[in-house]
């Protein structure tokens, strides 16, 4: 006791579990949907009603209420507050997300793109007063060019499935110019789903192609698929397991030789960058993923960037607008000289807020930094597998990886402890699991990517967990892991029943609705 | 490095651990003749400062819209963003978090995006929306296929108003997958002859109003004849503020309303990211792309979020799925979301009314400088004027004066040929003295 008469010491320590009256557990807060908490009479921007004027919407004011409730910003940053300590991210811990590559975020990348004279310019204000933007534009493609070793780079796709869709479509232009017209094209069975909904979408028929036995693809067994009538082949390098594909300048010559065209699904290209460039490995087109290899934020779900760099056969088909090597800026077919551009992909130039954060990046790092970026990200992976490998079963072998390890859920068999509850229980000790069920070639994936984020010590805590869990398993603790997670903000949650009877949308409950009327 | 944790010791470690010698034994399948030797011709790399000021001098050559009267619209426009929008979206856990695929562990994010469909429903007067798509024109052409899907037409028709890149975007996709695609001519006036396209093939007519030039459309009756023939009306909007004020196409007939959000709560950024908005009516809500996120409950019965009828995703269906889309506009949609609490009804309201209010004053103004005539009669917060000579000329010689005064609508379209009309945007942000400024450069200009 001091003299305010606080205690200072810790109190009852005999564990007590009751219900609290809010349904909060301390920093674990319930929160409420906006319509739940919000009014529509209520607003968190002041602003003055204009003078008297006559509307000019020629009839067609709006009468309805839109029903959209407001809060005041003390509201508003509670609300949002509290739904983003429900999340987990980079920030909080190791995110090993195989192929979808969450390395840190850099601050300095967020600062940049608010920049004035980034943040705040317009797309259509005359190019005379954005001379900037466009150095900029200019200065990423020549980046991107010399690490990839291609001839053109097409920015403006948005994403990278979008930016597939415009390697895919060079192709089909580039072939269209041949006067060809080809049907097939071909995706490893270890691809990305994008890459055959992309190929669907420009109406080519998919022929997948299974991957041999090591998890590489053969190129005999390309070469089986090929004829006059295969377009491309699409194909992830370093793959969806981890491998780099060994054999794959004799798939591209394969490819070349059946006058077909090699698509690089650039997903994983942060583990080769600086060692080397796919330009060299006959790759026609390649997407990258800014917001993987370039560390833009992926945010929820997005915004990506998805920049294609194209070869000397299909730079001329690269969309509009672009830059010239020369710098100047094209935006119309007519201003495009002897380059046939396929079209235009989106409004505008693209996503320009990515470009200056990836460009803040690259030049944070430099060639030496990004070099040593992949090294790390492989060695991180590496690392990771050689102290699992007595536990949990490597589909292709305990050989090196590259910046991911794919394990198989072979080891679990018997324990009644499936991948998800792996992944689930992994939560509970403060992990947000690896990617699972992907890639779709081996039974329960567990596709493991540290990213050159991490540091040792971090590796060794997760190394520690996933071994304890791994033995837990083995040893038939599986309350464990079927009720997993215990300590989520919440338990496992029903997805069968939001598909069968899907509620997309807040509707008001029925005393409301009458309240209303 | 800063953003390198491991310590060369550790990297000597780790290669013991692993049983290599050096990292290079780990790209051992990298064939040995291609990878490079040395480092790329590059530059090394820099301090966080050095960065700094690299970018800051390509940014300062470029003129803000914040900082000079500012009127270019035309599908991105300058709004004020409430401070409190970019605090909470540069949040860790909303900005280093990725596609929610492990619902327990993000709710912050699949509850947002729950809100952001509602709040897009209501607002476009729809039943349905999805949790974004890229941007608007990438959202356009999305329509179009969904269309084609939910008719099994293959030929959509594209109203003349349409904003020339969303019919260049809708173009180039339809040309790949060849399907056929009606164009129509733009009409500055807004007066368009779009129903003798329509015919019993049309799987949708795609129209936008505010259009182009900034027209109203009614689209009631429109909507009457495409459905007549067996297709949809896919409406567009670009200025998602304009719904605060007018009947939104979910009131009007549309099946599809796509609309570019960058208006609520994202910056310009020369063009992206942006944030595209897809509504439609529930009996499509199967063949509708992009993400959802939808309710359900938790072990313990509680309410909880998850993603869901992914049975129409690439992930799952691969070549049979409905786009080819993942990524999305995660952190933009939370922005647009953010934005549109803190505006709410009574907010939203208001707004449109200061943005039509001040876009009217500006037309009423202009309207006075000699030689130059406003074509609309509707309008929101954007209006097409008529200059004497070429636009591009008159916007370039208004820049030198310090005013950005629209787009030359022949930048957006040159082969049309019109090579005489200006479109202007004025929200919320412009005050008097800007439109004073804008009557006054622009009656020098002209003379």
């Amino acid at each position: 006791m001091n003299r305010q008469g606080r205690p200072t010491g810790t109190g009852d320590t005999s564990p007590v579990q009751h219900r609290t009256f809010t349904g909060n557990y301390g920093l674990a807060i319930e929160e409420k949907l906006i319509f739940e908490i919000g009014r529509v009479d209520t607003t968190g921007v002041d602003l003055d009603e204009p003078d008297v004027f006559a509307s000019r919407l020629g009839g067609l004011e709006r009468k309805n209420a839109t029903g959209l409730p407001g809060l005041t910003e003390p509201e508003t940053m509670r609300h949002y507050v509290r739904l983003s300590q429900k999340n987990y991210g980079i920030d909080t811990g190791i995110f090993p997300l195989g192929s979808c590559t969450m390395k840190h975020n850099p601050r300095l990348n967020e600062k940049m793109a608010r920049l004035p004279g980034i943040g705040d310019i317009h797309p259509m204000q005359p190019l005379s007063t954005v001379p900037g933007a466009i150095d900029l534009i200019a200065e990423l493609s020549r980046w991107l060019i010399e690490m990839t070793g291609m001839a053109a780079v097409a920015l403006s796709p948005k994403a990278g499935a979008h930016g597939e869709m415009c390697g895919m479509m060079a192709i089909k232009a580039a072939l269209a110019a041949r006067g060809e017209k080809r049907s097939v094209v071909l995706v490893p069975d270890s691809a990305h789903g994008t890459n055959p909904a992309t190929a669907a979408l420009l109406g080519y028929r998919v022929e997948s192609v299974a991957v041999r036995d090591d998890g590489t693809l053969d190129p005999e067994e390309v070469k089986k698929h090929l004829s006059p009538d295969v377009a491309a082949i699409m194909l992830t390098n370093p793959n969806t397991c981890g491998l780099f594909e060994r054999d794959v300048v004799a798939i591209a010559d394969a490819m070349h030789e059946a006058g077909a065209y090699f698509y690089a699904d650039g997903a994983n290209f942060n583990a080769i960058v600086g060692k080397v460039r796919p330009g060299d490995l006959g790759v026609d087109a390649m997407h990258i993923n800014l917001h993987k290899t370039f560390s833009t934020p992926h945010g929820g779900g997005g915004p990506g960037a998805g920049p294609v760099v194209l070869s000397d056969k299909l730079a001329a088909f690269a969309p509009l607008p672009f830059v010239t090597k020369d710098g100047r800026y094209v935006e119309h077919a007519d201003e495009a000289g002897s380059a046939k551009p396929l079209g235009r992909l989106c409004a505008f130039h693209g996503q320009m807020g990515m470009y200056i954060r990836a460009m803040s990046y690259m030049l944070s790092h430099g060639s030496d930094g990004m070099k040593l970026a992949s090294e790390d990200a492989v060695l991180n992976a590496n690392y990771v597998r050689a102290a699992l490998a007595d536990l949990m079963s490597l589909p292709y072998g305990n050989k090196p990886c590259m910046h991911e390890v794919l394990f198989d859920d072979h080891w679990l068999e018997g324990t009644g402890v499936t991948t998800l509850d792996f992944a689930k229980a992994m939560i509970d000790e403060g992990f947000h699991p690896m990617t699972v069920y992907f890639p779709l070639v081996v039974h329960g994936a567990m596709l493991i990517e540290p990213t050159e984020s991490e540091s040792k010590a971090s590796l060794d805590l997760f190394i520690g967990a996933l071994r304890e869990l791994a033995l837990a398993a083995k040893r038939g603790d599986t309350a464990r892991f079927t009720g997993a997670p215990h300590y989520a903000p919440r338990r496992r949650l029903n997805e069968t029943r939001a598909a069968r009877q899907p509620v997309l949308r807040w509707t008001p409950s029925k005393p409301q609705q009458e309240a209303a009327e | 490095m800063r953003y390198l944790p491991l310590t060369p010791d550790d990297r000597s470690a780790m290669l013991a651990r692993i049983g290599v010698k050096t990292v290079d034994d780990l790209f051992a399948d990298v064939p040995a003749d291609k990878r490079l030797k040395g480092l790329l011709p590059l530059p090394k790399r820099k301090s966080e400062s050095e960065v700094e000021r690299v970018l800051s001098r390509m940014a300062g050559r470029n003129t803000a819209a914040g900082a000079v009267p500012f009127f270019v619209g035309c599908g991105a426009y300058k709004h004020h963003i409430p401070a409190t929008v970019d605090h909470l979206i540069q949040r860790s856990e909303f900005l280093t978090s990725y596609t929610p695929y492990q619902p327990e562990i993000a709710q912050g994010t699949l509850q947002y995006l729950f809100e952001f469909q509602t709040q897009v429903a209501l607002l476009t007067g729809m039943e349905v929306a999805n949790a974004s798509m890229y941007d608007g024109s990438t959202g356009a052409a999305e329509a179009v296929l969904m269309a084609h899907r939910v008719t099994k037409r293959r030929k959509a028709v594209l109203a003349g108003n349409l904003h020339p890149h969303y019919r260049e975007t809708i173009k180039t996709v339809s040309a790949m997958a060849e399907d056929k695609v009606i164009t129509l001519a733009p009409k500055p006036d807004g007066i368009e002859d779009i129903l003798s396209a329509i015919d019993n093939d049309t799987s949708c007519l795609v129209v936008q109003t505010p259009d182009v030039f900034g027209h109203l459309h009614d689209l009631r009756k429109i909507a009457d004849k495409v459905h007549e023939a067996g297709a949809l009306l896919v409406a567009v909007v670009t200025e998602a503020i304009s719904l605060g004020a007018v009947t939104p196409p979910g009131e009007m007939g549309a099946d599809i309303v796509v609309a570019e959000g960058q208006s609520v709560g994202n910056s310009l950024s020369f063009g992206g990211p942006y944030v595209g908005l897809f509504a439609t009516r529930q009996k499509y809500v199967r063949q509708m792309p992009g993400r959802l996120a939808g309710e359900t409950v938790d072990a313990d019965g509680k309410r909880g979020f998850v993603l869901t009828l992914s049975t129409r995703e690439q992930h799952i269906r691969r070549e049979k799925a409905t786009s080819n889309i993942c990524t999305n506009s995660g952190l933009c949609t939370l922005a647009f979301t953010i934005h549109m609490t803190l505006l709410g009804e009574a907010g939203l309201r208001r707004l449109a009314r200061v943005n039509h209010a001040n876009a009217v004053a500006l037309a009423d103004l202009l309207a006075k400088v000699r030689g130059v005539q406003v074509l609309n009669k509707a309008f929101f917060n954007e209006f097409t004027i008529r200059v004497p000579g070429k636009a591009t000329d008159v916007v370039e010689k208004l820049a030198k004066k310090g005013v950005l005064g629209g787009v030359p609508f022949s930048r957006l379209d040159p082969r049309a040929k019109l090579e005489d009309l200006i479109v202007v945007a004025s929200t919320e942000v412009n005050t008097d003295e800007d439109r004073a400024a804008y009557a006054m450069a622009l009656a020098e200009v002209v003379a």
